[in-house]
């Protein structure tokens, strides 16, 4: 039906904007329900933010391409940086019972993404890393 | 984009109310705020995020990182989330298992601690204000 694409400095303070700018071409046709339209504004924050710290760690200026396709029963986003070594694996939630969990701010992040979206996958290699996300306007079991 | 912290005491407990987005851009400013309550020896924290309209990992890492800085000094950390968006995250990420998660500052006051070792239930914790 359509794509969106934005490209966004690879700085904490744009990532607001990414997240605005997907929720609003979701937001366009078909109709998404709001649940489903917040599962899909977390799980792009989460890789947007994982591609600005990415950025951050090689000190690159580069900007992070995020592209979003509408379908009539499906938005498919792919958020795409030029950091490297990204583990593929989408991790389980960590127990929040575990004696060291409170030592770990991090590690959130992909069990969120693997959650939310109905897909998410995670293509990496020496040319940077992209993370596709796809959320369906009605969830599949 | 609009963020915004407002500190106050309420029953011996520092009620930090937080307005905005919390995630990479906001979250430091939080954490900041958690420490320099630590450091005053504040460590009964009351997360009052009924402001927040939206919050993702960098925002709940923060919320575990003031939870081990309040309780590991003999205090305790409780959120305050009324709205489903924000306390549905706390679920999906089984921190409402660790943390009390009530629905108003009066409710997480009279909340029980929770257990960290486990032993209490966190459906026992979900208490409606």
């Amino acid at each position: 039906m359509g794509e969106v694409r934005l490209e966004i400095p690879a700085r904490p303070e744009y990532l607001g904007l990414a997240r605005q700018v997907v929720a609003a071409a979701a937001a366009v046709e078909p109709t998404f329900r709001d649940e489903r339209i917040d599962a899909l504004r977390i799980a792009v924050s989460e890789a947007t933010t994982n591609a600005i710290e990415a950025h951050a760690d090689l000190d690159s200026d580069e900007r992070i391409v995020i592209r979003c396709n509408l379908e009539a029963d499906q938005i498919e986003v792919e958020v795409m940086d030029r950091g490297t070594g990204f583990d593929a694996e989408l991790p389980a939630m960590p127990d929040p019972t575990a004696s060291d969990r409170l030592d770990n701010e991090h590690g959130l992040g992909l069990p969120l993404m693997r959650v939310l979206a109905d897909e998410a996958e995670i293509r990496s290699d020496e040319g940077g890393t992209a993370v596709r996300l796809v959320v369906y306007r009605t969830p599949r079991s | 984009m609009f963020f915004a912290l407002d500190v106050s005491e309420r029953d011996g407990w520092q009620v930090v109310g937080v307005t905005g987005e919390l995630e990479l851009a906001t979250a430091p400013r939080l954490r900041q705020q958690v420490v320099s309550l630590a450091g005053a020896d504040c460590v009964r924290v009351i997360l009052d995020l009924s402001g927040v309209d939206f919050i993702d990992s960098v925002g709940l890492g923060v919320v575990v990182g003031a939870l081990k800085r309040t309780r590991g000094r003999g205090g305790d950390l409780r959120v305050v989330a009324p709205q489903e968006r924000v306390r549905s995250l706390f679920a999906l990420t089984r921190l409402d298992e660790i943390i009390v998660v009530a629905d108003s500052v009066e409710a997480a006051l009279m909340a029980s601690a929770i257990d960290p070792a486990g032993s209490s239930r966190p459906e026992d914790q979900r208490i409606d204000g």
